[in-house]
């Protein structure tokens, strides 16, 4: 029986000791873990207390990310409670894996501390990694501060693990800014962050010896669309009530409300900003500040990137006058991410909203408030002249003549 | 297999070895055992082999090397006697024929159109010892 461990209600954390702390408290049977900056402390944490008598679970080593994660396949299908951290180049490698386990609906949660992808080599926190593992299966929770690193684990796993889910989640964070920033953490005792999660419920797993059972077979064009399409249909139709019933039930415990689509001073808005990670925090604060120059500002962050909540974004954002998608990650020859979503969400709705897009961050480049003042004119001008007054995409922050595309 | 729709099967691409549960399934013959439609069992694979196995009684020690080094589990043996061969299993690897220790083998591959009568008539006899083989003394 692993120890207990006596938190204050408030611990100094940053962003990777929360997480840590919150698989701990969970009890996931198995970890395998290739450490990668900034995630390596999550990994670490964990083989800590493994070590030390906290977890009750294994904690395997292995030979690269895919092979982690590739593990971790392993051990959720044998029918544990299983977890693992990740970034950027690792989060690369691991690709091919987390189709595997959104495929054979495993409910494995991954820690994701965002990192930019090389080339150039870069250890610094942007959305690239987070923005490849999109079309991949799992669930997609973003966190944008320590805090909420901490709770949303406790919903991914409470989520994943849901029979009628039986999903992967990722648990967002921004690379250092978040994964190695201390800050005040609200804890959750031991015993009442374990049973909010539960014991794990295992499903078609393969140590169930009178039932045993293949994983991970071949479909070809007679079975392959039927599968993908299930999968499909779980995603889009049973994770957000799950979600949003999991939000209630964490606010009940800990006071502490999550929403699909985060909205900061967005009841009478003209201009917002759409963004993601600490970036929503900064955001924030400069909306408040744009308020008392008389620009009714506002924030929009996405807390849930997958699955895309349409009808949530669509409706928090259609009589917004204009809109700024601020995209953390190189499109490489297209518009942002954001851009794409919320156009899509928004397109039949018969609003005449202006959306345009902002580059920013790349390689944990700061986001100043001077550059959100700077977006925020920018939005005010298009919503006076309801049309669009700016190149559609724009780079913010950068060295040089100023860049932009459309 | 009867094409179900996307919302008719389980999830996850995840095949049951057996329908419903079974208990003891090792200590259970295969042909005694409730194997699932999408169990490999009930699927025949004869049509890969180009050249199959054929056993002989007449020389068999019933040693079960063939057994045990089988990859496809296609040598039946019961109460550790050899009894014959699965040839909607067998995949004609020749891996038995390799491992068979008998003199004449018990086992020898022939083509997958071969008639086992006739096959049994042309059985090769015991091979003695070539001189030529015995070590020279210097």
């Amino acid at each position: 029986m692993a120890d207990t461990m006596e938190l204050r209600d408030i611990e100094v954390w940053d962003g990777n000791m929360a997480a840590s702390q919150a698989l701990r408290q969970v009890q996931v049977d198995v970890v395998a873990a290739y450490p990668i900056t900034p995630s390596t402390p999550i990994v670490e944490n964990y083989a800590g207390f493994t070590a030390n008598g906290y977890v009750d679970g294994e904690f395997v080593m292995t030979e690269s990310e895919h092979g982690a994660m590739s593990c971790c396949i392993g051990a959720a299908a044998a029918g544990g409670r299983v977890a693992t951290a990740t970034s950027s180049q690792g989060f690369a490698l691991m690709v091919e894996t987390l189709y595997s386990a959104s495929g054979m609906r495993l409910p494995i949660v991954l820690n994701v501390v965002n990192r930019a992808i090389g080339a150039p080599l870069n250890v610094n926190g942007d959305h690239s990694d987070m923005y490849m593992g999109r079309d991949s299966g799992w669930i997609q929770l973003d966190s944008y501060c320590p805090q909420e690193a901490y709770d949303l684990n406790f919903i991914a796993f409470k989520v994943s693990e849901d029979h009628d889910v039986r999903l992967p989640a990722m648990v967002h964070q921004d690379g250092f800014m978040t994964s190695h920033t201390a800050q005040g953490v609200h804890t959750l005792s031991d015993e009442a962050a374990f049973n909010f999660v539960g014991e794990y419920k295992p499903m078609n797993d393969m140590l169930d010896l009178d039932h045993p059972v293949t994983h991970g077979v071949q479909t070809e064009e007679d079975w392959h669309f039927e599968h993908k399409a299930r999968q499909q249909h779980a995603l889009m139709t049973a994770v957000i009530p799950k979600i949003e019933a999991a939000f209630a039930e964490f606010e009940k415990l800990s006071g502490r409300k999550y929403n699909l689509v985060e909205t900061y001073s967005m009841d009478d808005a003209e201009v917002a900003v759409v963004c993601m990670g600490t970036s929503v925090e900064t955001a924030r604060e400069v909306a408040l500040e744009m308020r008392q120059n008389g620009i009714k500002a506002g924030v929009v962050g996405i807390r849930v990137f997958r699955p895309w909540p349409l009808e949530q974004i669509a409706a928090v954002l259609k009589d917004v006058k204009a809109i700024g998608a601020l995209d953390r990650s190189s499109p490489h020859g297209t518009v942002g991410a954001l851009f794409n979503e919320i156009s899509g969400s928004l397109f039949n709705t018969g609003t005449k909203t202006v959306l345009t897009n902002y580059i920013y961050g790349l390689g944990g480049r700061d986001l100043t408030k001077a550059h959100l003042v700077s977006i925020f004119t920018d939005l005010k001008a298009n919503a006076d002249a309801g049309k669009v007054t700016t190149p559609l995409q724009q780079y913010i922050g950068l060295r040089g003549p100023k860049l932009s595309f459309f | 297999m009867e094409k179900k729709g996307w919302d008719g099967f389980e999830i996850g691409a995840m095949l049951r070895s057996f329908d419903g549960a079974t208990q003891d399934i090792a200590t259970t013959l295969p042909e005694n055992r409730p194997y699932s439609v999408s169990n490999s069992f009930t699927a025949s694979v004869a049509d890969w082999r180009i050249e199959k196995p054929l056993f002989n009684k007449d020389y068999c020690i019933d040693c079960q090397f063939c057994w045990v080094y089988c990859p496809d589990m296609s040598i039946i043996s019961r109460d550790k006697k050899m009894v014959g061969i699965d040839f909607d299993h067998c995949k004609g690897c020749g891996i038995c024929v390799q491992v068979c220790p008998t003199n004449p083998k018990s086992l020898l591959m022939f083509s997958e159109q071969k008639d086992e009568e006739e096959a049994l008539e042309q059985w090769p006899k015991k091979e003695k010892k070539d001189q030529s083989e015995e070590p020279k003394e210097d």
